[in-house]
């Protein structure tokens, strides 16, 4: 089995601590021009962080190492990065909300939550040993996905924020069930869709050349994502109800791989769209928003006022940025939460932001490698809709601050401001690491038989 | 399953290419224009971060910039804002700028160029661009007197040093303190700025070179005697000076200050009705000289001409073809004759100036960051108002009115001073305006000045220019005089 050994190690432990090792200073870095540009210089509070991030690094490379040895190398890293740059992008903007008399201590805050997401991720990886255990609790996860979107209406319970009722209040805290019924979406959307393929796929009448399923096999699933969106258009959770939509059709397609889903899927959405425009005028006014952002009316009456300032702020970035701590990103309502990227686009430029959309791409398209290595349809489910779901939670809150599309409320994966947000992507993270980890150690078992074949 | 997840992918890739297409968009290809938007006030914070130039006046600056811990990194700091408002103007995220923060913007905030190569130097040096600074002409002991004597009157006071056209004194009352414009809240500014010009008495118009210019009064008997004295005339010239003046072609008169005589007799020397004022001598000389050598003379002091200091100045006007009782009545500086404080004050500095009237002028130099000089005023002739000979008569019979006339009251022991006093109908039933335009000392003048008093200041209907706006006068010659002779 010695040779065994030899190919796991190629398979990137070592990458792994290297890219980790820059990772961390990417973090520490970007601290340290925090607290010299924005804060009171730098001081002993960053030598504990760097030490902070250094043990937490070493400690979850040690645990991959032992517990997934052919875990991806890369997904690590890439959400550390993201995690580091986040909480200096926080700290910089408390120390700016200070400035204008406002104490907050979202760094602080934030620090712990994704301290508790990571470790808790790692127990997730230490104690699951494989994600195909998770297929048996399909239909638990279904009702507590269900659950934790209606828990914001319970009323005592349920918080609304900024018009938005997703929030529920715990022990004096403020919790987005939201933000892990995606996770468990995935995961009931995954056990059920693997169970039924088949009869999706092949059974059923054909209606003007689309062969529709049979009533029995799609129902199920059909009244858990329509009561799904009804929740969320009753919470005026745009964002998410675009999303949870958009990962229902990928993950129906991955299935199914019939095409024509994707053109049912999209053509509802269409029409879903422009109904809910012309119904409810929370939507009217977000359309209006986006299509009319710069208009003096629009903007004067505070609809685009968010959008628009977003907007000032990422142009006054450039190409270089402002650098951290040397912009006004709190001109922005919300630059911790829902404009957080506008936030680093105006201090890191837009090759700041290249940088990370591109370690949000390394993340999804190392999901999707995952999901195409692992053998079982229930990983692939996951693995794909746990990818495309970021992809999509990506477009929607950086199309909506950058314009591309109507702005929606939805966190941005470990940088927003929000511990509900960051622990639930890192239990992700955890299941993807898991299921690379089969991915991979099936390919090199395989690459190691043929070896030993020839 | 492999192939949907592979398209599912490239589905990913795109949707992530359209978002770095999407933020090179805003953060590039139209970074400039959002960065213009009026509404980005962090056009505002690079617009007011820099550090700009101070405004100073007697080595004192009176307008700076000191570093604070906001946002914009500078506040624009307003010594003896009131005093110098009218001047100095405001510099603000509300309102914008006025007075020189906006007529020498550019080299403030350091843009000009004349400070390219300045701005080369920082750029290599990699310094942030520092604005120039900006020397005035003003004298702050003079500037003081005149406002001190304004007190609580509505007016202006504008002084000059005959010889040069340096502007010594430039006071508006009311005025108003930029400072609260220069707050770092554009909603606070605005307020104060909207209350400001709600406000009845107008305390954001430089009431010495705009906004309303005003009838002169007797102060423009000056210009007719001027008229009179290049048309052959000479102070001693028998003028026919009426109780009463009717007025050809009406049934209307002009008379004199208290319905009173001029002389002992009908006919009376020039001089004499300059300095008891005469108004039906002056109407009745005005129809005599004709229209066309009182509009001749009167442009060569300045009027119907803009002028810059660098601050606009609102133009006199005289009025178009009057008829024979309009051209009486803008004899003595009713009618449609307006002019501005530093207009009456430019009239006194070409007589005092043996005839030649010098550009007034605000600033003197200019100077980079580094202190090095970049631009320095010379003094210019503005024009040849009147030859040597009738500005040598005009200085002696104004010194008699100061003597022995209506204006006594601006007196001073030790020192020949020659004025003019007016007071001026405002048509309505408000009280006249108070005028009064001197120089001193009068063999050889260092400062001529011109004050006005709207309505009659204090004293309402009983002000006459030699009552009110003489004494203001007074003070600032004094001022003038103590700071020319302190000075040299």
């Amino acid at each position: 089995m010695a040779t065994v050994l030899e190919v796991s190690v190629r398979v990137g432990r070592r990458s792994e601590a290297v890219l980790l090792a820059i990772a961390g200073a990417i973090a520490i870095a970007a601290r340290a021009f925090v607290d010299a540009n924005a804060g009171p210089g730098i001081d002993g509070s960053l030598a504990v962080y760097s030490a902070a991030v250094v043990a937490i690094a070493a400690a979850a490379h040690v645990l991959v190492r032992l517990k997934a040895p052919d875990a991806d190398p890369v997904l690590l890293p890439a959400v550390f990065a993201l995690n580091g740059l986040g909480l200096a992008m926080l700290r910089r903007i408390d120390f700016a909300y200070l400035d204008r008399g406002r104490d907050t201590s979202f760094a602080q805050t934030q620090t712990l939550w994704a301290l508790i997401g990571t470790v808790s991720a790692l127990i997730v990886v230490a104690v699951l040993p494989d994600h195909r255990l998770l297929r048996r609790y399909t239909y638990t996860a279904g009702v507590l996905g269900l659950v934790g979107l209606l828990l914001p209406l319970a009323p005592g319970l349920g918080r609304e924020v900024n018009g938005a009722r997703i929030w529920v209040s715990v022990f004096g805290r403020s919790l987005q069930p939201g933000e892990f019924a995606k996770i468990a979406f995935v995961i009931f959307f995954a056990g059920y869709l693997v169970s039924h393929r088949d009869t999706l796929a092949l059974a059923g009448p054909k209606v003007l050349g689309i062969r529709l399923p049979r009533p029995r096999d799609l129902g199920p699933i059909l009244v858990v994502w329509a009561a799904a969106l009804l929740v969320q258009v009753a919470e005026r959770d745009l964002g998410a109800s675009l999303l949870f939509f958009g990962l229902f059709v990928a993950m129906l397609y991955v299935a199914t791989q019939r095409i024509s889903w994707v053109i049912v899927g999209v053509g509802l959405f269409a029409v879903g769209a422009v109904m809910a425009g012309t119904l409810f005028s929370h939507v009217g006014a977000r359309y209006d928003a986006w299509l009319n952002a710069l208009d003096a009316e629009v903007y004067d009456s505070g609809k685009s006022y968010q959008l628009v300032q977003g907007l000032f702020g990422m142009a006054s970035g450039g190409l270089f940025g402002t650098g951290l701590g040397d912009g006004s990103p709190t001109l922005v309502p919300y630059a911790e939460s829902d404009f957080i990227m506008a936030s680093l686009g105006e201090e890191l430029g837009l090759t700041g932001l290249m940088a990370i959309l591109s370690l949000y791409l390394v993340v999804v398209q190392r999901a999707l490698r995952a999901a195409i290595g692992v053998r079982d349809g229930f990983g692939k489910l996951v693995a794909a809709g746990l990818g495309f779901a970021m992809a999509l939670q990506l477009f929607v809150v950086v199309g909506g601050v950058t314009r591309v599309i109507p702005l929606t409320g939805l966190t941005t994966p470990f940088l927003a401001y929000g511990g509900s947000s960051m622990i639930a992507n890192w239990w992700g993270v955890a299941l993807l690491l898991r299921i690379s980890d089969v991915a991979r150690a099936g390919a090199t078992a395989s690459a190691t038989a043929a070896r030993v074949a020839r | 399953m492999n192939e949907p997840i592979r398209r599912l992918s490239v589905v990913a890739l795109l949707l992530f290419l359209i978002l770095m297409v999407a933020a090179s968009w805003v953060q590039f290809a139209t970074a400039g224009e959002l960065g213009e938007d009026a509404r980005n006030v962090r056009t505002l914070y690079r617009q007011f971060g820099s550090f700009r130039g101070p405004i100073i006046v007697d080595g004192q600056a009176i307008v700076s910039s000191v570093p604070v811990d906001d946002p914009f990194n500078y506040q624009r700091v307003y010594t003896d804002g009131p005093l110098y408002a009218p001047v100095t103007g405001y510099y603000s995220i509300g309102p914008g700028r006025s007075g020189l923060e906006a007529t020498q913007n550019a080299l403030l905030n350091g843009s000009a160029d004349a400070l390219f190569w300045t701005r080369l130097g920082e750029l290599f040096a990699g310094q942030e661009q520092e604005g120039a600074s900006v020397q005035l002409t003003l004298d702050a002991d003079v500037q003081r007197a005149a406002y001190d004597a304004m007190g609580s009157n509505r007016g202006a006071v504008v002084a000059l040093d005959p010889r040069t056209g340096a502007i010594l004194a430039m006071v508006s009352t009311p005025s108003y303190d930029p400072a609260g414009l220069a707050v770092h809240s554009s909603s606070e500014a605005n307020r104060l700025y909207s209350a400001l010009l709600a406000d009845q008495t107008d305390p954001l118009i430089n009431r010495a070179i705009g906004g309303d210019t005003y009838p002169p009064g007797s102060t423009f008997k000056l210009i007719v005697a001027a008229a009179a004295l290049d048309s052959g005339y000479t102070p001693e010239t028998l003028i026919y000076a009426p109780q009463e003046l009717a007025l050809p072609g009406t049934t209307a008169t002009i008379k004199n200050y208290g319905g009173e005589r001029c002389g002992a007799s009908d006919n009376i020397p020039l001089g004499d009705a300059l300095r008891v004022s005469c108004n039906t001598a002056f109407a009745d000389l005005a129809m005599r000289l004709g229209w066309g050598v009182i509009e001749r003379t009167a442009a060569k002091f300045g009027w119907d001409q803009s002028l810059e200091i660098p601050l606009d100045v609102t133009p006199s006007r005289l009025p178009d073809n009057p008829n024979e009782p309009q051209i009486a009545q803008s004899g003595i500086g009713q009618y449609d004759v307006r002019a501005t404080p530093l207009q009456m004050a430019m009239v006194a500095a070409a007589i005092a100036n043996n005839g030649i009237l010098m550009k007034p002028y605000l600033v003197s130099t200019v100077r980079d960051p580094d202190l090095r000089e970049i631009e320095r005023t010379s003094p210019e002739v503005l024009s040849s108002s009147l030859s040597r000979d009738t500005a040598g008569a005009l200085n002696a019979m104004m010194q008699a009115v100061v003597a022995d006339g209506t204006g006594r009251n601006a007196q001073i022991a030790g020192i020949t001073v020659a004025g003019k006093t007016g007071t001026a109908e405002t048509g309505n039933d408000a009280a006249p305006h108070a005028w009064f335009v001197a120089f001193a000392p009068a063999n050889d003048p260092v400062v001529a000045v011109a004050v006005l008093v709207e309505n009659g200041g204090d004293l309402g209907n009983e002000a006459t220019g030699g009552r009110v706006a003489a004494p203001i006068a007074k003070a600032v010659i004094q001022a003038a005089i103590a700071s020319a002779t302190g000075g040299t």
